[in-house]
């Protein structure tokens, strides 16, 4: 089991500490509520060290991507990130990811813990069979991930830096130094919703800048938060979690994504995602509340009035904010309309649920 | 881990209060620290005599759901209606306010299969 330069950090402010796509992290610290609550109103600080990422450099890197990912690369501005996802050969998404761009020959990547090796080779092979002169590295093991997320965030930071964060607008990133750490690359990024900022830092300074971002956020509130509170977060704002409501079946167009899904190039695969759009999805992605009392869970069968199976729970909680069971699953294209009501089974429970719009909050 | 000294505990983490042929049920202050937020308790079973080891409700938190297990046979005489508006008290007070059944017990012999509190704490490594 790995450990983030951060873990020291999470056993002495009493952190639950759970394993976690090989890592040992922080799941809860003062409780779900309490800091997903901070998150929202105030904020929060999220160690996600263990997410990966690749440095891609080299004069084919911009065809490259474009090669690999499905949103417009050529789209991008120095400095500014984008979301992506990486459809595999088999019509689904090898992971979803953030690409920070420097220039048209350097760019990052940042990927989910659970698909660090997978997504390396991936693009390896890819590399290789196109014959793209790029060079790929693998920095994830060196770097820490700092999400500081909330209304609050820019108010916790701006006193630490000399780097005007008015001025990094909402994913767009720059480097410097934050609270004496030399070298922090600050965008303005996060998967809570809240707004916020994330900082990548080399992991011999992790703890010198948790330490100061602690101490810094204690006059506007900052709490730590774990893997717990970051779910419920992304689920109200109806954001994908790869592993639960994408992979390497299910196509971007049917997940909602196809505002990151872009005919304008060609991609890996991108005929039938293109066929998919044109012809018609047989099931999509969608959000709903149970109207009766329950909790959704991921691979609870969804079924119609008549008791017909028409699809699968693939994320569910009890939204802190709403104080309403909420989820997101794939349903047949006849019954993904808004309004439509739906029954969830919930072990030997058939609980009646309605398709809202996204995002829950 | 708080675990007091005058209850019957089961690996199921359930503690038992005996008052004679009465048994008050609830879970411990490690399962709720396990499960975390608790959203609510669904006890449907008030007025059945269920088994030991069978299941009498299941408790939803945030994150997860998990089965309730009678410690003891008998009958489920009522439930802690304050878990109805205040679910969390369960986290917040487990071995008090945060009961969850009172039942009358079928066979009090069966309470020498529980562990006592320091068994208890053995198992959960406290």
């Amino acid at each position: 089991m790995k450990r983030t330069a951060l873990y020291k950090k999470h056993v002495e402010l009493g952190a639950k500490m759970v394993p976690f796509a090989g890592f040992e992290m922080p799941v809860s610290y003062s409780g779900i509520k309490d800091e997903h609550m901070a998150v929202r109103n105030d904020v929060g600080l999220f160690d996600v060290s263990h997410m990966g990422e690749f440095v891609l450099k080299g004069k084919d890197a911009e065809a490259c991507l474009q090669w690999i990912c499905s949103n417009d690369i050529a789209r991008m501005k120095n400095m500014q990130c984008q979301y992506n996802c990486m459809p595999n050969e088999q019509g689904g998404i090898v992971d979803d990811l953030i690409v920070y761009k420097w220039d048209n020959s350097e760019y990052n990547l940042v990927v989910n813990a659970a698909n660090i090796q997978k997504d390396f080779d991936w693009i390896m092979g890819q590399i290789q069979a196109k014959g793209f002169d790029v060079d790929l590295s693998d920095i994830s093991d060196e770097l820490a991930l700092i999400a500081v997320q909330g209304p609050k965030a820019m108010e916790l930071l701006s006193g630490l830096t000399e780097l005007a964060l008015d001025d990094i607008p909402y994913y767009f990133f720059n480097a410097g130094k934050i609270a004496g750490v030399e070298d922090v690359v600050i965008s303005n990024t996060g998967y809570t919703g809240s707004g916020g900022f994330e900082l990548y830092v080399w992991n011999k300074d992790a703890e010198a800048l948790w330490d100061a971002l602690i101490k810094a956020g204690e006059s506007v509130g900052v709490k730590p938060c774990g893997l717990a509170a970051r779910d419920t977060l992304r689920l109200e704002k109806g954001f994908c979690l790869y592993g639960n409501d994408i992979d390497d079946h299910s196509s971007p167009i049917e997940a909602g994504l196809g505002w990151i899904t872009k005919f304008t190039k060609d991609f890996v695969h991108a005929e039938y995602h293109k066929d998919l759009k044109a012809g018609g999805i047989k099931r999509k992605l969608v959000g709903f509340k149970l109207e009766d009392r329950g909790v959704p869970r991921k691979d609870y069968p969804v079924e119609s009035e008549a008791g017909e199976e028409i699809g699968v729970v693939t994320s569910g909680t009890q939204s802190p904010v709403l104080n309403e069971a909420i989820g997101l699953a794939y349903v047949s294209l006849e019954h993904s309309k808004v309004d439509s009501v739906i029954y969830v089974i919930a072990r030997n429970k058939r609980l009646k649920a309605r398709v809202v719009a996204l995002p829950f909050v | 881990m708080n675990i007091p000294e005058n209850l019957k505990y089961s690996k199921e983490h359930e503690w038992v209060r005996v008052d004679g042929d009465i048994a008050y049920v609830g879970i411990t202050d490690f399962a709720q620290s396990e499960l975390g937020d608790i959203v609510f308790v669904e006890i449907d079973t008030v007025g059945d005599t269920i088994d030991a080891d069978e299941i009498f409700g299941t408790i939803e938190a945030v994150k997860t759901v998990s089965d309730l297990f009678m410690p003891v046979g008998g009958e489920v005489l009522e439930l802690n209606d304050k878990l109805e508006d205040d679910p969390e008290l369960v986290n917040t007070d487990p071995y008090g306010d945060g009961w969850l059944i009172k039942v009358k017990m079928t066979d009090a012999s069966q309470l020498d299969h529980l562990m006592d509190a320091s068994a208890y704490g053995e198992m959960i490594n406290a």
